[in-house]
């Protein structure tokens, strides 16, 4: 709607806007966010009432999706175990970049009610995945997932594209002649004990 | 008991010579992310083709140490755990427990509470069944049910919200009373709760129960002979479905059950509506007349609860618990819940266990899936209806 | 039936192997039995005619300082009674016989007592852990547990 506004403004006559395209690709990417369809505990629960009728997610453009490649984040709906931690640190990197993830309730913020004596319980999902959005909550209103929820698309409208691949490309170029570095290593160590 | 599972007629079951083949079987995995398995469980499938020759479930994904934190907890931190064994239907769950506190610690509790504890787990229980076969619907392809009774399911959460101020966790229940008085309008709500809930399963009996695709889905599949029931310890919904009268508001009347006029739905061998006794359809089909038959209890609960008197006074100030132990059971939304609850005679409990029903009703499906289309298996775990907060504790 | 005569009935068919009768007032009493001939003594109890315990409820492990306990609930679908037995095994030793073939539904209960607390159940066609990681180590509910730093990578305590 906010495009449409901008159309009215006599300025940005004849249906011509002008802005940056980073702004377009990420207006885009937020108010249309895939996620991936999976719950843990009882804050699934209130997931699923929040995808349900009453509270209609789809509204804000989210949309379920069965298969990690085609989600842009995932939802930590409850208590993590140390049995299922390492499940979820492989979902989470099959979503393709950029993607996010929103920590859902105490247990997935730090542990919730079982922080102290749950021998099981990973405390706090950050310790394996980064987490874009925390909702307190045990579990968490349905409108407080929404927050969460304009949250998240905030984030996604302010963040940077094209400065950002720059910085990932060298990156990039910094971690192969690291990694190159060390296979040369590896290689003169072992022709050595040979 | 083996023998009986092969031996039953009437049985979409697909029967195969598999030396017949030279057939390779493929090993699939189901889980623990897959949102038809009802949260994290875990199956190991061996597949023949289409056909499932072998199921190995793996548990665990969500084992929380209720057991290690009752140990470490007072009797009445305890409640809070105990709501998040079968999340769905946590009032259910917190009533066996608070039994088995005041059976060991000889607290009185008055008919008023009483009463009232009753009408909650039955708007609890409604709550659940409606979640049940929605997803139920889910699972077999139908998305407009959960949409249709979410809605209903919103409105008895918030009465229970209005009561306990909590929409899914109450911990409302507590040794001695419940925490907090009832609200005003009570009575109203629930009058309205209960034609707006007939109204609905009157609709979902026209879109979704009686509908050609979705016999077609669930009858005949996943055939759970009486017997084999009996050895598994089913109770719940998956008993009755098969035929076995067992429901524990009946058997052992507890709490204000005894003054209530309901019916325990069965589907019987001969008597079925569509399908075989003990298919999927039939678990299914009790739930459905559960929810009317709940809907009764709560009308019942209308003239019956006084409105004199307070739900709170018989909280003790302190409670104290003497040595001993004692098994306290219930009908939760699934089956026979229990605690074994052992005292030492100091204020933390030396050992509480839950006899946790989806734990054990879920132990059958290898049994009764074997031979089936990998779709129908899905269906299959979907009739049980389980909660793997309660499988893995 | 109750307890009381349930016990005279099974102290007359395994004399020494029933130990005692423990009364608790507010609560359910209980039978200690001999955990040697467990198997024996359970499949009586669901055989016999007028015990017919058809309904294996539940089967808990407990830790009681120096033995482990093993304890039996079960109830009969026909005469509607129910019975508590419980059988003690030495830490050291803690072999139990398995009562997989007379109740199917005690298979996943004695996988987690075996997981949980530890107890060894003889003649269990699959024991091994249910809830706990198969790598896991050591027996989470017994009282001297305690719970390791790191799993995997991953810190445990908070
Ligand atoms: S935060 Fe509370 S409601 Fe959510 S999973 Fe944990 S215990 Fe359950």
């Amino acid at each position: 709607m906010g495009l449409l506004n901008a159309l009215d403004n006599p300025i940005n006559a004849d249906g011509i806007i002008l802005g940056k395209v980073e702004d377009l690709f990420n207006w885009g990417r937020a108010k249309s966010n895939w996620f991936l369809q999976f719950g843990l505990a009882c804050c699934a629960i209130e997931f699923m009432a929040v995808n349900a009728s009453h509270f209609d997610l789809m509204r804000f453009g989210n949309i379920p999706r069965s298969s990690p490649r085609q989600a842009d984040y995932i939802v930590i709906s409850g208590t993590v175990t140390l049995k299922m931690a390492e499940r979820i640190k492989i979902l989470f990197e099959q979503i393709p970049e950029p993607r996010y993830a929103i920590s859902m309730g105490s247990c997935a913020n730090s542990g919730g009610p079982y922080w102290q004596h749950g021998y099981n319980v990973l405390k706090g999902i950050d310790r394996v995945i980064p987490i874009d959005v925390y909702i307190p909550g045990c579990p968490p209103r349905p409108e407080a997932f929404e927050q969460a929820v304009l949250k998240l698309q905030e984030k996604i409208s302010m963040e940077e594209i094209f400065k950002k691949r720059e910085r990932v490309a060298q990156e990039d170029k910094m971690l192969e002649s690291m990694l190159k570095a060390e296979e040369n290593n590896f290689i003169e160590n072992v022709n050595k004990h040979i | 008991m083996e023998n009986n599972l092969e031996n039953t007629t009437n049985n979409n079951k697909i029967n195969i010579e598999y030396s017949q083949f030279d057939s390779e079987r493929m090993r699939l995995n189901a889980g623990p992310q897959h949102p038809s398995t009802h949260g994290v469980l875990r199956l190991e499938v061996e597949l023949d083709g289409e056909i499932v020759t072998d199921i190995i479930p793996h548990l665990g994904y969500l084992h929380r140490c209720f057991e290690k934190h009752c140990e470490n907890s007072n009797y009445n931190q305890i409640v809070p755990f105990v709501d998040r064994l079968d999340y769905v239907s946590a009032i259910n769950n917190e009533f066996p427990y608070v039994m088995a506190v005041e059976k060991l610690a000889g607290i009185e509790v008055s008919e008023k509470v009483q009463i009232l504890r009753a009408m909650c787990a039955e708007i609890n229980r409604i709550a659940n069944h409606l979640l049940a076969i929605s997803a139920f619907g889910l699972d077999s392809g139908a998305f407009t049910p959960l949409l249709f009774l979410f809605r209903e399911r919103e409105f008895a959460l918030g009465i229970l919200e209005k009561l306990s101020g909590a929409r899914l966790l109450y911990n409302y229940f507590c040794p001695g009373g419940v925490r907090y008085e009832i609200y005003s309008d009570f009575k109203k709500d629930v009058k309205v709760f209960i034609d707006s809930v007939r109204l609905a399963m009157k609709e979902m009996e026209d879109l979704l129960i009686f509908n050609d695709i979705f016999i077609k889905r669930t009858e005949k599949i996943g055939l759970l002979p009486k017997e084999v029931a009996i050895n598994f310890a089913c109770s719940g919904p998956v008993a009755r479905g098969s035929g076995i009268n067992f429901d524990i508001r009946k058997s052992a009347p507890y709490s204000s059950y005894d003054k209530f006029d309901f019916d325990i739905p069965v589907v019987e061998p001969g008597k079925e509506v569509v399908g075989v006794s003990g298919d999927c359809w039939s678990r299914n089909w009790v739930r459905v007349k559960e929810i009317e038959e709940s809907c009764k209890i709560l009308e019942q609960g209308i003239t019956l609860l006084p409105d004199e008197g307070s739900v709170t006074d018989g909280i003790p100030k302190k409670l104290k618990v003497p040595a001993g132990e004692v098994y306290c059971k219930a009908e939760n939304t699934k089956g026979e819940l229990g605690f074994y609850l052992v005292s030492n005679g100091s204020d933390k409990p030396e050992r509480v266990r839950a006899r946790a029903t989806s734990f054990v009703n879920l132990a059958i499906l290898p049994s009764i899936s074997k031979g089936y289309m990998f779709a129908d298996l899905i269906m299959i775990l979907g009739s049980i209806d389980i909660v793997l907060g309660e499988v893995d504790r | 039936m109750t307890i009381q005569e349930i016990y005279d009935l099974l102290k007359i068919h395994f004399n020494d192997d029933i130990k005692e009768i423990t009364d608790i007032s507010n609560g359910d009493s209980f039978i200690t039995v001999n955990p040697a001939n467990i198997f024996d003594i359970l499949q009586f109890c669901r055989d016999y005619e007028t015990l017919d315990f058809d309904y294996l409820t539940l089967i808990s492990g407990m830790d009681s300082g120096e033995n482990l306990g093993v304890v039996y609930h079960l109830y009969s679908m026909k005469f509607k009674h129910s019975i508590v037995i419980k059988a003690f095994v030495p830490k050291e030793s803690p072999n139990i016989q398995s009562v997989v073939y007379l109740w199917r539904a005690a298979d996943w209960h004695e996988r987690e007592a075996f997981d949980l607390i530890g107890v060894v159940f003889d003649g269990h066609p699959n024991l091994i852990r249910i809830l706990c990681p198969y790598d896991w180590e050591g027996h989470p509910l017994r009282k001297d547990y305690v719970t390791p730093q790191e799993y995997h990578g991953m810190k445990v305590p908070y």
